[in-house]
């Protein structure tokens, strides 16, 4: 029925499904741009750093969506893009330099620079190999990381102040980070839209569903594999960068592998391959994980049942599974979910 | 003669101890219709993959255009204008129709190393990918998914992309594996159309269909040449009919 629709007003049928494209999305930022307004608007406050998180999450798993949703690049060390952002923030730190206009370049840089020599071997393999090997230099970077003594090593390293920005401090109120760090998700969102829409990006997703076909007609796919795989490698940059201002800390644990699979969680969650699904998938994923120990918690309370308020600090045994439900039951993460539910009753 | 498009010389290839191309050498006309036509496992296939760069030979060497190209990777042939289409459809089954002839187009038509702008509504792509898809009257549904065509709409559109390609020479495996009698048909009105403006090499079962459309023949047996020569000498020679045709013509 849709093709018909298509193949009669092709024109008309696409404008429609791009403009319901970008109603989500616009509500998805709407929504992070109005919780400032409510609550937790003073600079220090609980939901502002938490929802800050959630962006610079959400920058890093719409960065892995890209590789994954568009280019089933399956990429299991994406959490070393980070690492290496935010440690740019921090050793620079460490050494006196502390302006963003120095810091974003190096973390954007050193990113993208590891991000091309991996990809440079990791995209010569593919499926199972490529994630195992992606997996390899993302545990490489996070030893690397670990064993750097001036630098805490592995106990990680302090920030003294957030990042000034030509000199000036102001990132220092919580506020002025907050909406820096949603525009920065703002504008990775567009550019992977853009890209995912362009040229570059109709031969990446091209690769994904035929490679041999895409060489058949002129393309050596590996050139752009390549170049998208450092397009997310500086989006994970950038999302570093963000998070080391936003904790004034760095560790080894920013690039451990488990990191790198919460953002696979993260990206699947929400719905592979819509990029606003990455968007949803890192709030689902960080607002539960936060949420669940003190909801346990106050059920056990509230049903007057002490051993269900114990097992509060057990909220993993429960949030493990409901990730399982999500996956097996909710095709497509829960973009899908909503998707099908809205699809239904716009029907009927 | 005049200076032929394509040339193979003692090419040979084999797996293993299976030799499935044995010293074949070949050559195809400007605007000429070479078809290729042998039992299973003659190695119409392997040939073809040779030809087009998915394979390598062991030996030999392949001229096109004038220049050797025997090294040369898939996509550097394709982009010299070898065009070739699957025997089993090798489309983008998640892009729309248009979209897979458009990315040809586009791998031939500037850069695409470019990331801001909307390529699907790129016109100068996407004129040409329906002037491709008119060739092979596909352009009634240019916006259809391709994975949900038939099977028979699924081998023109192998075709419109491998045109959209703007090839020196097409190469065919089978462009008519699986298709119905009326989607045969249809598609052998096709080929016809664009013969003489393209050489084109041809592997195909359908005799009807190769016999229609065939300038030349060459036979494949165990992967060597039998036999080449003008349809009616082929159809005649008493070597071939022994070893292949006596039992496709009945």
């Amino acid at each position: 029925m849709v093709e018909s629709v298509a193949a009669a007003a092709p024109e008309r049928g696409l404008s429609r499904a791009r403009r319901a494209d970008w109603t989500l999305p616009l509500l998805i930022f709407v929504a992070f741009a109005a919780v400032p307004l409510f609550g937790g608007a003073a600079s220090g406050s609980y939901i502002l750093s938490l929802v800050t998180r959630v962006m610079v999450f959400a920058i890093a798993a719409l960065a892995l969506d890209l590789l994954v949703g568009f280019g089933a690049l399956v990429s299991f060390g994406h959490a070393a893009f980070m690492g290496l952002g935010a440690y740019a923030v921090g050793i620079l730190a460490a050494h006196g330099i502390g302006d963003a206009l120095v810091a974003l370049p190096v973390a954007l840089a050193a990113a993208m620079l590891f991000a091309w020599v991996t990809g440079i071997v990791c995209l010569r393999t593919r499926g199972v190999y490529f994630i195992m090997i992606t997996l390899a230099f993302g545990q490489m970077a996070y030893f690397t990381a670990s064993s750097l003594a001036p630098y805490g090593g592995d106990d990680g390293l302090t920030i003294a102040a957030r990042n000034t920005i030509f000199g000036f401090e102001v990132l220092r109120d919580d506020r002025a980070l907050y909406f820096v760090t949603l525009a920065c998700l703002v504008g990775a969102y567009l550019l992977c839209r853009a890209v995912v829409g362009s040229r570059f990006g109709r031969v990446f997703r091209g690769a994904r569903e035929n490679p041999v076909r895409m060489a058949a007609i002129g393309f050596e796919v590996y050139r752009y594999q390549l170049v998208g795989y450092v397009l997310a490698g500086g989006l994970g940059g950038l999302s570093g960068f963000l998070l080391a201002n936003a904790t004034e800390f760095v560790s080894p644990a920013y690039m451990s592998w488990q990191r790198s699979g919460e953002l696979i969680i993260m990206v699947i969650l929400g719905g592979i391959g819509t990029l606003h699904g990455a968007i949803v998938g890192a709030a689902a994923f960080i607002l539960v994980s936060e949420w669940l120990p003190e909801g346990i918690y106050q059920l056990g309370a509230l049903l007057q049942i002490r051993s269900v308020s114990d097992f509060a600090e057990h909220w993993k045994i429960v949030f493990g599974p409901l990730l399982v439900l999500v996956v097996l039951f909710a095709r497509g993460g829960l973009i899908g979910v909503g998707r099908r539910i809205l699809g239904r009753s716009g029907h009927e | 003669m005049s200076e032929p498009v394509l040339r193979l010389q003692g090419l040979r290839k084999s797996f293993g101890g299976l030799v499935v191309t044995d010293d074949v050498t070949l050559d195809v006309q400007p605007g000429e219709l070479h078809a290729v036509i042998g039992p299973n496992g003659a190695g119409k296939t392997t040939l073809i993959n040779q030809i087009s760069g998915l394979l390598l030979p062991d030996s030999g060497r392949i001229l096109f255009d004038g220049a050797d190209v025997t090294a040369l990777p898939l996509y550097q042939r394709a982009r010299r204008g070898l065009a070739r289409s699957f025997q089993i459809t090798s489309i983008l089954a998640g892009f729309s129709v248009i979209d897979n002839v458009a990315l040809a187009v586009q791998a031939h038509r500037g850069s695409s190393f470019r990331f801001f702008r909307a390529a699907s509504s790129e016109e100068d792509l996407n004129r040409r990918a329906l002037e491709a898809l008119r060739e092979v009257d596909l352009a009634h549904r240019a916006d259809v998914q391709a994975g949900h065509l038939s099977h028979g709409e699924k081998r023109a559109l192998e075709l419109a992309i491998a045109l959209a390609m703007e090839p020196k020479i097409l190469l065919l495996d089978e462009p008519m594996a699986g298709a119905g009698r009326d989607e045969t048909a249809r598609l052998v009105a096709v080929l016809q159309r664009l013969k003489g403006r393209l050489p084109m090499i041809l592997v195909e079962h359908d005799m009807t269909a190769v016999f229609a459309l065939a300038d030349r023949i060459s036979v494949l047996i165990y992967g060597r040449v039998l036999a080449s020569g003008a349809p009616d000498v082929v159809r005649n020679d008493p070597q071939v009919v022994a070893a292949y045709l006596g039992d496709e013509m009945e």
